[in-house]
């Protein structure tokens, strides 16, 4: 429990951190509208099209925002040298992924949650299967939030990382694209049969991005650029 | 180059020249495809050896990462391997495409095989990036062990995703994947296992040089900072101590 107890910790720092600076707010999550609102520029607000594809462009746009969660969550080690002063407190490696990999999937829901509106209100999406889209929407986002964190770790501190971050995140999560989209897919047309195995795969990916970032994070956060 | 190192390009070169006369020349014009079915013996092999780069590059970024066997070769394997297997990434999936256009009429099919290999190249050209920041030698080991290995294994999971994608969605269009090369006689199937032969000598050849040169490299590196820091001591200036 202890472990819990230390992951609650960093992730509430950090989403302290937010709350106060609001970044996530006022940058992150309008950032994640306007790439709703460009989709309907390049797909001409045609009724047809935008409901079709609407489940790809939600992820899409929810990718590119996360990356900016990400390089947010370790830019906030950057400043002050915070990052050598997590690793005084003696935090284990695994909690402080734990916590700031929770951090980013809180920030990830807030936004979903958002752009899910959006979608409804702009694209003419009328939502179906409520629960396969809340879980698949779950799997994802930890997989998503997992593969992030371990990423961000990897390049943080680096010269380039923010060009780097999203070079190295965005193939890895190629599985949460396609999982989440057809599930998504699924749900909204009325066959949730065809959208489980894609929740399962996403589950998968996700237990496999926390467990890699678990093991790994201790390592990498001693490592000094 | 060591005397060793010589024989092996040497025996490289060779066979690659007897691949060329073996796929041109002596192996028959494939009755469905004709000569276009020729691209076989430098497609596989190509994504062959890519295959083999990623998986020395992962036995590699593991024997790195445990401490028992840290060595910065493993490290530098690592990647004089992954550079390799990015080239012939690339290779493999030109040379499809360009199989493609003839044999299913198209550049580019988004079957799980191509997706998975196009996603596989990305994945570690974010390696190689990853690799030039320019962090100290042991940050950047580890750093980039753990990435190789994380890649290494996404992998599957991506072949997953793209098989189901396909499977669920585009069941006309995949007739025509698995092209079901029928081989005929003896010279075909010996021409592909030939060229596999020599693509593999070939690795062997390129990834001891680029061994080589990355060890140089790091020697250089630390001789020229021996260097000016010699002569700074010289010059009478105050060596900086600690610091990052």
């Amino acid at each position: 429990m202890r472990l819990a107890h230390d992951a609650l910790l960093v992730a509430g720092k950090d989403l302290r951190i937010e709350l106060r600076s609001r970044v996530a707010l006022q940058q992150i999550l309008p950032f994640g509208a306007i790439v709703l609102v460009l989709f309907a520029f390049a797909l001409d607000p045609d009724r047809g099209v935008l409901p079709r594809v609407a489940p790809g462009l939600f992820w899409t746009a929810v990718l590119l925002a996360a990356l900016l969660s990400v390089n947010r969550a370790f830019a906030l080690e950057e400043a002050n040298a915070a990052r050598d002063g997590l690793r005084l407190t003696g935090l284990d490696g695994a909690a402080v992924f734990l916590g700031k990999a929770a951090a980013v999937a809180v920030q990830l829901v807030v936004l979903e949650v958002v752009l899910g509106v959006g979608i409804v209100v702009l694209y003419d999406v009328s939502i179906r299967g409520v629960g396969l889209i809340v879980c698949a929407a779950v799997a994802a986002t930890a997989g998503l939030a997992a593969t992030g964190t371990v990423y961000g770790v990897l390049a943080s501190g680096l010269r380039a990382r923010e060009t780097l971050v999203p070079l190295l995140v965005l193939p890895a999560v190629a599985p949460v694209m396609i999982g989440g989209t057809r599930a998504f897919e699924a749900a909204l047309d009325g066959a949730p049969a065809d959208g489980w195995p894609w929740v399962q795969l996403l589950t998968a990916f996700a237990v496999l991005a926390v467990v890699a970032g678990t093991l790994a994070f201790g390592p990498l956060l001693e490592e000094d650029a | 180059m060591s005397t060793r190192l010589k024989l092996l390009g040497a025996a490289a070169a060779a066979s690659l020249l007897s691949l060329a006369v073996l796929a041109l020349v002596v192996a028959p014009e494939d009755a469905r495809q004709g000569d276009a079915q020729r691209l076989m013996y430098v497609h596989v092999p190509a994504a062959w050896l890519a295959y083999l780069a990623f998986f020395v590059t992962a036995v590699a970024s593991a024997l790195w990462l445990w401490k028992r066997t840290r060595s910065t070769t493993w490290d530098l394997l690592a990647g004089s391997s992954a550079e390799i297997g990015v080239v012939f990434t690339a290779l493999a999936l030109v040379l499809g495409s360009l199989w493609g256009r003839p044999t299913w009429g198209t550049w580019w099919e988004w079957d799980a095989r191509v997706t998975t290999t196009a996603v596989l190249f990305f994945l570690y050209l974010g390696y190689l990036a990853l690799r030039r920041t320019g962090a100290t030698a042991e940050a950047r080991g580890t750093r980039c062990a753990v990435a190789a290995l994380i890649a290494f294994l996404d992998v599957p999971v991506v072949h997953f995703s793209v098989t189901w994608w396909e499977t669920l969605h585009q069941d006309a269009t995949v007739l025509n994947r698995e092209l079901d090369v029928k081989m005929e006689g003896f010279w075909m199937p010996f021409t592909l296992v030939w060229s596999v032969v020599a693509f593999t000598l070939l690795y062997a050849f390129l990834v001891t040089l680029r061994l080589r040169l990355a060890e140089l490299e790091e020697g250089r590196e630390a001789s020229d900072l021996e260097r000016a820091i010699a002569e700074r001591v010289r010059a009478g200036d105050p060596v900086p101590v600690g610091g990052s």
